[in-house]
Formats: C-alpha cells, structure tokens, sequence
C-alpha cells in the first residue's frame, strides 16, 4: 500500500499529507516534474498555492507534467484524493465536475466545520457510512463549490456528492453545502476540508484519517 | 574576478557631497566621519551604502548601548543577539529560532503589502539560520476602529500576514491586537517566527574562505523599497507619506516558498559556507554583515545582479530592499551543484562576487570599481548615540475618551467584553492558516498560549512548546519599567497556563523619537524593567529588534516593548486550556493578585486619565505563583487554566465560560473599601482562574502561593456575588454576543 503525494513549487500541505497517509501505509512525494509516478497504490493531490495559485488556483498545475501520468492512473481506475487546492487543481483538470470559486465571504476562512457523509461511492468513504459526522477543517480563500444546476442534480443523482457540510456550517458559501465530490467511476475525489489535518486527536480531531483508512482497506485484496 | 585599479570613480561622478548625506538622512558630523575613514569624500554608491548602515534601523545608534544590558546568556542558548535570529535548545538535538521584528511604518503607508513583507521578512531572518518556520505570530496595534482609516488599515493588514503566511504555508498560531488613540497615525504591525531544526545544522551568517563564491538566490532587484530603512523606518511619519509608497516593497509568497524550501535543501547537503537574508538596506547590509562578521573583505559586481527593470544605477541595486532574496557563500567547488539545486527549486542564482582577504567592500559594475569602503567603517563605526532620558513632569499621553458612564457591573462586563480590545478575536485568526505543518495543539483562543508539539523522543512522547506574545501599551506609558515588566510577566503567565517553561524571549521595542527626552526615558526604563523581568525568570533575551521613531503629528504612540516568549512543556497531551469544561468543577484564584483600576481597561473605558505610575508587583511573588500553576498544569491535576489580564478577574471569568460554553457561579470578596468593580474589574500581574476538583485546587497552596476557591462551574449563567450582594447575573448566550463585536469591521 503506497501512497503518493504530489509537491508542486508552492505546495504547502505536501509533507502534512505524506505524514497522514504514512499513518496506513507507506507514502513518498512525487515531484511535479516527472512524468513517471513509479510503483504506486494511491495519488493525493495536496493542499496549497501550487505555483502560487497565479492567474488562478490550479490553472498552472494542471499543466504539470505529473498531471498527465496521474490522469493515466485515474482512467486505468487508480484511486486519486485532491484536497483543497488539489481539489481545484482537479477541477481545472477535467478531472472532477464543476469549478470552486472565491469564499462567499471573499476572505481566507480556518474553521473547524461538521462534514456529513453523503455516499461511499468512492474509495475514500468506502468504509464509512452515509450520514456519518466528520469533523475537519477548511482552510481556503477560494473554497466555493459551483456547478450548473442540471450538473448538481446529477451529481447528486449518481451519488456523486461525496462530503456535505452540516447544516448551518458551510464556510464558503458552496452550492447545496457541498464539500467534496467524485468523477463518474468514484476513484477521483475532491474536497475542500482537509481530511490529513485531522489524523490526531492531540491536534483537534482524528476524523479524517478514516479517509485514508478507507481506501486503504479497499485497496487492500488487490494490494495482498 | 578580476584585479582592480584603486578607485578612479569619484574623479569621473559629482560627488553628492553634504547636501546630498543630508538628504539621505545623515547629519553633518556623521558625513565628516565617513570622508575621515575613506580618507576622501564618497561617492554616490559609497554614501548610499552608509546611510542606511548608519541609519537607525540598521545600527540601532540610540539602542545599542542600552541594549547590552539585557541578560543573553543562559543553558538553553543556542544562539544569541547579533544572529539573524536567536536559538534556544529544546532538547532531543534539536533547537527553535524566534525573533519578532517591526514593519510598521511600511504598514501605516500601505498596510497589505507592509504587513506581508514583514510576514516575509521574519520568515527569511528565521531560515537563514537553517531553521524551518513552524510558526508565525502578530503584534498589532491601530487607532480606536470608529475612525475609517484604522478600519482600512486593521482591514488590509490582517489580509496581508494572512496572504503571506498562509500561502507560504507558515502557520500564525497566535498574536495580539489593542486599539488605542495613540497608535491612530502610526500603527504597529510586528511579527515573529519560530523555526525548527537539528541543533547541529544552525547556520551562522559569518563569510569565511577568500576565495569563496557570493551567491545571490532568489527574486530579481528592482527599485522597490529603496532607502526603506531610512526613509521609513528611521524618520517620523508625516504630510505626504503616500508619496513614500514606492518605498514599500512588494511580497511574493511564492517566490519565497520555492526560496525556502531551497536554502532548506542547500543546507541539508551541507552545500553552503554562510547564508544571510537580504533585508532592510538590501545587498549592502547583507554582504556587510557577513564580511563583517567572518573579518573578510567582498567584492560585488552590480552588474551581474539580475535586474528586474533596465537601467538601475549601482547605488540603486547595491540599496534595493526587492524581496525574496537571500546570499550565501559557496566554495567554488561546490558552485555547480548549488546552482543546480537552485535551477530545481526555479529559484534564480546568481554568482554576483567573491570573498576577499582585504576587509574593504568593493562595489564593482563590469569590471569597473564604483565604490570601495573599509567593512568596518561601514557595520561598526557608526557613531552611536547617549540617549537625554528625562521623566516627564506630568502624564503626557491625553485621557481617552470615555465610552462608559453610570454602569452596573453587569453593564461594565459586557462593554468590555464587546470592546475592541477585548472581544473575541475570531474574525482575524480565522483569517489564517493556523494548522499548516501538524504541529498545532492549541488554537487561538483555546488556551493562553499556543502550543505546538515536537518530534517524538524517548524520554518523551509527546514534547511541544509554546510561545506568547504580548504588551500592554497604554500600561507602559504609565510606567515604562513596571509596564514592560508587566508585558515579560503576562508572557510568562500565558505561558504557565498551558504548563510550559520559558526558555527565551525576543523583543521588538516600538517606540517614538529617541532625540526626545520623555522617549529617551521612556526607552532607558522600559529596557530597565525588560531586564528586570527576564533576570527574575532565569531567561536570556535572544534577540529583538528596535523599532524607533514611531511618531505622527500628535506626539509619540505608547512605549510598546512587544514581547514574544517561547517555553517547553513535557507532554503536549497534558497542555492546560482556558475553558471551563466540567460541571461542578471548582473554581480557584490563584495567585499574589492585587487588583487596581488605575490604568485597566475599565478605566480607559471611562475616560480615567492615564496615571504617572503602576503599582510595584512583587515579581518573585509572581514568578512563584506561575510556576505552582505550571506543575498543576502538568500534573494534568486541573481542568483549565488562564491568567487574569485585561478586563480584571470578570472577565478572565467569562473568557472560561465562552470557551467552554458553560456557565459559573462565584463570591467574591473584596479588599476592604474596594468595591465591587475593584473586585471584578481590577488589574495586576499575578492572578490566575484554575478549575478542577477541590482538592486539587486547594493543594496548589502547598507552597506560599495564595489561592482561594471562589466559585462552581455549571448552569448556563455567570453570576458574580461580592460581599453577599450579587452584581453579575448573565447568560453565557449574552457574554458571548457581546464578545463578538469585532465580527462588525470584517463584515
């Protein structure tokens, strides 16, 4: 089971994903230079300014040469977890429906919300259970989820909404308190909320870990 | 490069002259000076060069000598002042750096950029001495916000740190901010950082090796921020101070992320001789420094400095303060491979000179010599200044205005519990990344320090550390010696209730003009108590930084000796909060806590003039009764701890209930003839609310410190008994409305 986490220049929650994932498995950076991923399990696109989110946040990753490879590993059915930026770098790949825009409050905002678990269509939530609580937090400028509304009901018809935020708890003025969503075979997710901040509960919650646990798990047959 | 003709260039250029030291800031006895060392007049290069060496900012020419009295020696010292920033060990081979440094006249004339770049700059100061930043903190002051211009700078300002820091990916775990009239024109943005790293890979800014390659790593040079240091940081701000906005410099987090990560990396491979950042007076000050430092001499040609705009002449690069820039000294073996770390990094590199056995600085562009001074002329021959410290007469700062007549002490505990300097804090820290790095065990506002934990060890599971910053302004203009005292206690204080132990402290002394005779007393005693203070805990100062001249037309702000503190506590699991968790919980004040309401908050909220004194604390009293609360802390004997500060035990009080969203029930009794808003109100060092079982509380008088159980957490109410009598009867629901007020100026 190994787990391999994007740096881009500009990163900045790279080692702190890295540090989670080590926690079920083994876990290495991938350089966003390469065009090789090598033996890997598992990709997680970190949180951060990747490229000091110029022009827009994840519009110059998406151009990485890693992005080609990691989108070869999701076609062939790889699980891939873009958190935060990598969420938007995701996005902005055509990898994940719909696009995150400025917070609704157009500041930074680092709150602890209440995440509602919404389908265990994807890995990641495999082993959870819908209507689940996590608590996990946000810390984002441009966190607001946005799609067409046809693509939203969608969405949710095919399950496809992964994560919600709890009612009255939506930092970012998301559609429909949407958190994190996944692409029509389930194995690429995004969200907002980053799970690998909430891997202790010395450090305000361990919620999140079930997250990489979960795909861990589901992982786990082909991987013995 | 190549050998040199001696100096052709001052024969070829209009020598700038007295007229044109002056107009950069120097006086005529100095500009005599510097002909005397070069044995000639300077050119417009060399004058360039020493106007912002010898300005304030750099030389601290009115500090320095009041600085050598602070105590910077102690067992834990890494690294002490003169570093670019101070170290202490925490154990397990490794070692934390902090220093606090100003950015305020930047800030006052363009608060988003002024504030970020300080965010930068205390970050590079920080990993040129080979450690990660593992964390950011703010000290923030402004002018009362009813007034536009405060709004719009508190407003840009918390964007600023937070564009820097959360994009760098540092975390700001803590800060402080106070709005007082002083600061209306002037306001102070201060920041400090603490980094990490292997004890043994501290890395000191010292040139060594003649021989050896100067490397410039980082941004372009333009000509943004020339003459910061002198033309901001050393002068009184004024009329037209927007004109002085291209003196401010323009941050990029990116450029200095990538930065970072590569000195970091050049580090680990053992790749570089010295590493120093390029800060205020840019590649002048830097490679100064560090010729100075090793006693070698350097050579700089300006014209292999990557410009950012044609055309900039050599003084303008040799001053430019362009951001994101660091030097270091590479043996030229180990060039390529630098330079080749760096092209990885898309960080630029360029080698822009040599290291030379001859002690002078020689400014060189193409070839040609443009400017060549003796190093020790430039870093240690700045006259330095005897401060005329005079006490004032009479209190010299104006009343405040009153906001606050006729109230009951439930009237009294909500306005101060909705103004400005009190309330809840949220609005600005949810602005920043506070968990960044997986370090972060308490956040802001859930206990009185933050707390970040470190690596493992084996005689230690879980080891952190915690770090405080602080001051109190209004209570230094009162008394500048017990005020600053005050501030290094309340740091300390902050500091026990989590269960830690000072092990340092940084400084940033924001003061008005030293010329003046009350800021010249108020310097010399505000450093006295400094002294004072850090002498009674056992703790070195590691470094600082002085921030002077902090003046508009009105007059000086407040005496503001901002302290940062870092301790250590054993086992980060057991780190104390502030709230108020268990419903029968006793509740004790702890503490050699004598309330006043000269000068507290409640005062200032009535109008009370400013009084020309604090009450003495007994510090070693003080010091004693912190360190009881820190073993109970550690014990993990207890279920909260916080200290009582601004707004007098109620409001300590109430600070438990928000945080735990509990209420309390409590007797006071006061000091005979006090009153209850003495009682309830009342400030002084020394006072700590601790809940826990009974007999838990009641063993912390084991020693000499006093303590008293006043009260029970429960219900849904904080209520206040004095004598009998109840004067507090509130839902934890209103405190907490109240509490919020700040959430108005960010809406």
């Amino acid at each position: 089971m190994k787990f391999g986490v994007v740096r881009f220049p500009g990163s900045c929650d790279e080692v702190d994903a890295q540090l989670a994932a080590s926690r079920v498995g083994e876990a290495v950076l991938l350089w966003h230079a390469e065009r090789d991923l090598g033996r890997i399990d598992v990709v997680v696109v970190p949180g951060g300014f990747s490229y000091g989110d110029y022009l827009r946040p994840g519009a110059i990753a998406r151009f990485a040469p890693v992005m080609d490879a990691i989108a070869e590993f999701a076609r062939a059915g790889g699980p891939v977890l873009g958190i935060c930026n990598g969420f938007q770098v995701l996005c902005e790949a055509g990898m994940l429906p719909g696009a995150l825009l400025p917070n609704r409050g157009l500041r930074f905002v680092c709150r602890q919300p209440g995440v509602r678990v919404e389908s265990t269509a994807s890995p990641f939530t495999a082993a959870l259970a819908v209507g689940e609580r996590l608590s996990i937090p946000v810390k984002h400028t441009t966190g607001c989820y946005w799609a067409p509304e046809h693509q939203l009901d969608r969405l949710e018809a095919e399950n496809r909404v992964v994560l919600r935020y709890c009612p009255g708890q939506n930092p970012n003025g998301s559609m429909r308190d949407i958190a994190g969503v996944c692409n029509e075979a389930g194995n690429v997710m995004g969200l907002m909320p980053h799970p690998e901040h909430a891997v202790d509960q010395l450090t305000g919650s361990a919620d999140g870990l079930r997250l990489f646990e979960s795909v861990a798990q589901a992982l786990a047959p082909v991987a013995a | 490069m190549s050998a040199v003709a001696p100096v052709a260039e001052p024969e070829r250029q209009a020598l700038p002259g007295l007229a044109g030291a002056q107009a950069l800031g120097l006086t005529e006895d100095e500009y005599a000076l510097i002909g005397q060392k070069l044995g000639r007049e300077p050119n417009l290069v060399e004058l360039a060069m020493f106007s912002l060496l010898w300005s304030e900012h750099c030389a601290y020419k009115h500090s320095r000598r009041l600085l050598a009295t602070l105590p910077s020696a102690g067992e834990r010292l890494v690294m002490g002042p003169g570093e670019n920033a101070g170290a202490v060990d925490v154990g397990g081979g490794l070692a934390v750096a902090f220093k606090v440094e100003s950015h305020n006249h930047p800030s006052a004339v363009e608060p988003f950029q002024g504030a970020a770049t300080g965010v930068g700059g205390i970050l590079r100061d920080v990993f040129a001495v080979g450690a990660r930043p593992i964390a950011v903190l703010d000290s923030l002051r402004f002018g009362d916000p009813s007034s536009e211009r405060s709004r719009y700078l508190l407003d840009r300002a918390v964007a600023g740190i937070g564009h820097y820091g959360n994009s760098i990916g540092v975390p700001t775990v803590g800060g402080e901010v106070y709005f007082e009239e002083p600061y209306e024109q002037n306001c102070l943005v201060n920041a400090m950082c603490i980094g990490l790293a292997p004890r043994e890979r501290l890395i000191r800014s010292a040139a060594a090796g003649p021989g050896n390659v100067v490397v410039l790593l980082g941004a372009s040079t333009g000509r943004d921020g020339i003459g910061g240091a002198s033309v901001l940081a050393s002068a009184e701000l004024g009329e037209g101070d927007a004109a002085k906005r291209p003196s401010v410099q323009i941050g990029d987090p990116f450029a200095e992320k990538k930065l970072l990560e590569c000195c970091l990396e050049l580090l680990e491979r053992g790749l570089l001789v010295a590493l120093q950042d390029l800060g205020a007076a840019g590649l002048t000050s830097s490679a100064a420094e560090m010729a100075s430092k090793g006693g070698v001499g350097v050579e700089i040609d300006v014209a292999r400095v990557p410009l950012r705009e044609p055309g900039m002449e050599p003084f303008e690069i040799m001053i430019s303060e362009s951001q994101e820039r660091m030097l270091c000294v590479v043996a030229p073996r180990r060039l390529d491979e630098v330079l080749g770390l760096c092209a990885r990094w898309e960080t630029q590199a360029t080698a822009i000179g040599t290291i030379t056995d001859s002690g002078r600085f020689r400014v060189l562009s193409d070839g040609a010599v443009v400017g060549d001074v003796p190093i020790g002329a430039l870093v240690d021959d700045c006259p330095l200044y005897d401060l005329s410290p005079r006490p004032p007469g009479a209190q010299v700062y104006p009343a405040p205005a009153a906001r606050l007549t006729d109230a009951d002490p439930g009237e009294s505990l909500l306005a101060l519990l909705s103004c400005p300097n009190l309330a809840s804090r949220r609005p600005l820290f949810e602005q920043y990344d506070c968990l960044v790095g997986s370090r972060t065990v308490c956040r802001p506002e859930q206990a009185d320090a933050a707390v970040l934990r470190l690596p493992a060890r084996e005689d230690a599971p879980r080891p952190a550390i915690a770090t405080s910053i602080d001051c109190n302004g209004r209570r230094v203009a009162c008394d500048p010696r017990s005020g600053t005292r005050e501030a290094v206690l309340e740091c300390a204080a902050n500091l026990a209730c989590v269960g830690a132990e000072p092990l340092g402290l940084t400084n940033c002394l924001n003061f008005g003009n030293p010329e003046k005779a009350l800021v010249a007393w108020q310097l010399t005693e505000a450093v006295g108590g400094l002294g004072e203070a850090c002498r009674a805990l056992g703790i070195p100062v590691v470094g600082g930084n002085v921030s002077l001249y902090n003046e508009a037309g009105e007059g000086p702000i407040y005496p503001t000796p901002v302290v940062g503190m870092v301790g250590e506590l054993p086992d980060a699991a057991r780190a104390g909060g502030l709230a108020f968790a268990r419903a029968g919980d006793g509740i004790a004040l702890v503490g050699p806590f004598a309330p006043a309401l000269a000068a507290s908050e409640l005062a200032r909220l009535r109008g009370e003039a400013l009084p020309g004194g604090l009450p003495a604390a007994e510090v070693a009293a003080v010091v004693a009764a912190q360190a009881a609360v820190r073993a109970a802390v550690r014990a993990g004997v207890v279920t909260s701890a916080h200290d009582v500060a601004e707004g007098g035990l109620a409001v300590a009080l109430a600070e438990c209930c928000l945080a735990g969203g509990v209420g309390a029930q409590v007797s006071l009794a006061g000091r005979p003839g006090g009153g209850p808003d003495e009682a309830l109100f009342g400030e002084g060092p020394g006072g700590f609310v601790l809940s826990g079982p009974d007999d838990a509380l009641r063993a912390l008088a084991a020693g000499a410190t006093p303590v008293a159980i006043i009260g029970r957490v429960g219900g849904e109410r904080l209520r206040i008994e004095h004598e009998g009598e109840e004067v507090v009867d509130l839902a934890v629901g209103r405190l907490a409305e109240a509490h919020r007020t700040l959430e108005a100026l960010f809406s």
